[in-house]
């Protein structure tokens, strides 16, 4: 075919046109190699060593596992920080997710006054997460929050280890279910109206096309919302950092690598071994996700 | 996706639009009185925050929060000499501006050369990118520190001397992590543009430098609009990096700066409050203005085309 010919032409480059071409995939390739890649090989690679992050880079000896071993043996803070990352991600796919694919769903059914649902319910979205810390301070704070006005209580719901995690919970999903409705909102609008059609003349009800018919058509958006919903619990960081630099009830991993790192004691190879194990983590979440949002190519 | 349509236009009409069948009869009014209910539910924390920012401190201290009046501008003129917004703001802008422009180009860049040549590598360029968009920043913070702690550069280049405590070592880091969601939005983007123009453009002879700027770019334009206003949000937002590589206070942006902010201010969450709301008025003004190219950058990403 013609047509053929004339893509290997548009394929077909001058010298110069290559030089350009070659330009403009290696700058950002370097860029993102270098501030993302090799670090993250660097955080691997120290992960295995001893360096105290003083002595010359020469001077750094490997240990093999035994940072690893130290943190899941003589280092108190790691598996509360595991045990709250794994609850901050239940949460969010348990309730923050469904609350926000229900909003969607009842959005969705067309009735009056969607601009104003819509942006109430995903105005969070567009705060940053350490200012959503700071707005929930005027509901939280002990003295003065609204929560403890209204319960006639005591509690310092950011302070308190029993609770604080749980306040910093219903913050995040405030935020989280908002995203999530907006994805699904355009998921749903995006199943052919058709097969809903078909199913109610099947006599299907609405609960099961939802779930039987809308839900598994909407596989690209389930699969984008899981992703983001796991990546997001691992990498909650802002909000437990402005509440308290997570300490005391809030330790998360991403919070107990920041502290060896910029805290007063820097413990180069223990930290790098906590990020080691997010990387891996996010390794097999990344992939997945790859490998669906690349499917269609 | 045709070439003339507008994917903003497009998605809000879609989002907007009633579904065909719509509610059924009966108890019509119950569902919009739950969603009205839920949406007062999500905007109460942000509205108590707007209206105790006008309120005294010594007014609510004594009455509590569920009270009226104590009405006062006196909290922002303090939450803004205290916090020094005026700086923060300024830092803000100088990193935002820059990190965006960058981001955008370069993802423009990558996504041009994945869209417009059928290469084999195109896929796995794509996942280099995008991957490094996922992983978690504070799992590269060890490294990526003391790399910035290391490299001197020149005094006129930043007045630190190093890498870490300058902001274009923080513009960078934001556009190294950004770069991968743009450019898998772009790509898709450009992708959709049918390939019988660079046809025409290569038989009357322009330089790919010529397709990539007078074809390509002005064709994307609204992605690139969408794009721009969901990184402003998202940079201006960025508190991770600018805590960890800015070290000194006075070159916080403000979402970082809302730390200082805290010890100051301690107990009193009216001035607190109104800080906050001065934090949030860009991101909200962005919000109200330009909600449609928000929305869709986001969905833009997550829905192809």
């Amino acid at each position: 075919m013609s047509s053929k010919s004339k893509y290997r032409g548009i394929d077909q480059l001058s010298a110069r046109d290559k030089v350009v071409v070659a330009a403009m995939v290696v700058v950002p390739t370097l860029i993102v190699l270098w501030l993302v890649w090799l670090p993250a090989i660097g955080s691997v690679l120290l992960s295995f060593t001893n360096w105290d992050g003083i002595g010359p880079i020469s001077s750094i000896k490997s240990v093999g596992l035994q940072n690893y071993k130290d943190i899941a043996t003589i280092y108190p803070p790691f598996w509360p920080a595991i045990q709250h990352n794994l609850i901050w991600l239940a949460v969010m796919f348990f309730v923050a997710t469904p609350i926000g694919m229900l909003f969607a769903v009842l959005i969705d059914r067309g009735v009056t006054g969607t601009r104003f649902y819509q942006t109430s319910i995903y105005l969070p979205v567009v705060l940053s997460l350490a200012l959503i810390g700071f707005i929930w301070q005027l509901i939280y704070s002990r003295d003065q929050g609204l929560l403890n006005a209204i319960t006639g209580g005591t509690t310092d719901w950011y302070g308190d280890p029993d609770v604080n995690l749980w306040a910093a919970l219903v913050a995040a999903s405030w935020r989280h279910s908002g995203y999530i409705m907006l994805l699904y909102l355009a998921g749903l609008k995006g199943v052919d109206p058709s097969l809903r059609e078909a199913a109610k003349i099947d006599g299907a009800s609405e609960t099961t096309t939802f779930f039987r018919v809308v839900f598994p058509v909407m596989r690209p958006i389930n699969i984008i919302v899981l992703v983001v919903t796991f990546i997001e619990s691992l990498r909650a960081f802002d909000l437990v950092w402005v509440i308290n630099k997570g300490r005391n009830g809030l330790e998360l991993i991403s919070t107990l690598v920041t502290q060896n790192v910029v805290g007063e004691a820097s413990r180069i190879g223990f930290g790098s071994a906590l990020a080691t194990i997010m990387l891996l983590i996010s390794s097999v979440l990344v992939f997945f996700y790859l490998r669906i949002a690349m499917k269609e190519d | 996706m045709s070439l003339t349509a507008n994917p903003v236009e497009e998605r809000e009409k879609l989002l907007l639009k009633p579904r065909e069948g719509g509610p059924r009869s009966g108890r019509r009014w119950f569902l919009p009185l739950v969603l009205t209910l839920v949406s007062l539910i999500w905007l109460f924390p942000l509205l108590l925050a707007l209206v105790n920012s006008f309120r005294d401190y010594a007014f609510t201290a004594q009455h509590g929060y569920i009270s009226w009046g104590g009405f006062t501008l006196d909290n922002y003129k303090n939450a803004w000499e205290q916090g020094d917004f005026g700086l923060h703001f300024w830092n803000s802008a100088i990193i935002t501006v820059p990190a965006v422009l960058l981001t955008l180009f370069l993802s423009s860049c990558v996504a041009f050369v994945v869209a417009r040549f059928s290469w084999k590598l195109n896929l796995a360029l794509l996942g280099f990118f995008m991957a490094a968009n996922l992983l978690p920043p504070q799992a590269l913070l060890i490294p990526v520190y003391r790399m910035f702690r290391s490299i001197e550069v020149p005094f006129w280049f930043s007045e630190s001397g190093t890498l870490l405590n300058s902001f274009q070592g923080l513009i960078l880091v934001n556009v190294a992590f950004q770069t991968g969601f743009c450019a898998f939005v772009l790509s898709n983007y450009m992708k959709a543009l049918p390939k019988e123009l660079y046809e025409s453009a290569v038989i009357d002879g322009a330089s790919v430098t010529r397709q990539f700027f007078q074809i390509t770019l002005p064709l994307c334009r609204p992605a690139l609009a969408a794009l721009a206003v969901l990184q402003t949000t998202w940079i201006y937002n960025e508190f991770f990096w600018a805590t960890v590589l800015l070290q000194q206070g006075d070159k916080f942006p403000v979402t970082s700066s809302l730390n200082n902010l805290r010890g100051q201010f301690f107990t009193d969450n009216n001035l607190v409050a109104a800080g906050s709301m001065i934090i949030a008025i860009p991101t909200l003004v962005i919000f109200f203005v330009l909600q449609r190219h928000f929305v869709a950058g986001l969905t833009l990403g997550a829905t192809k085309g």
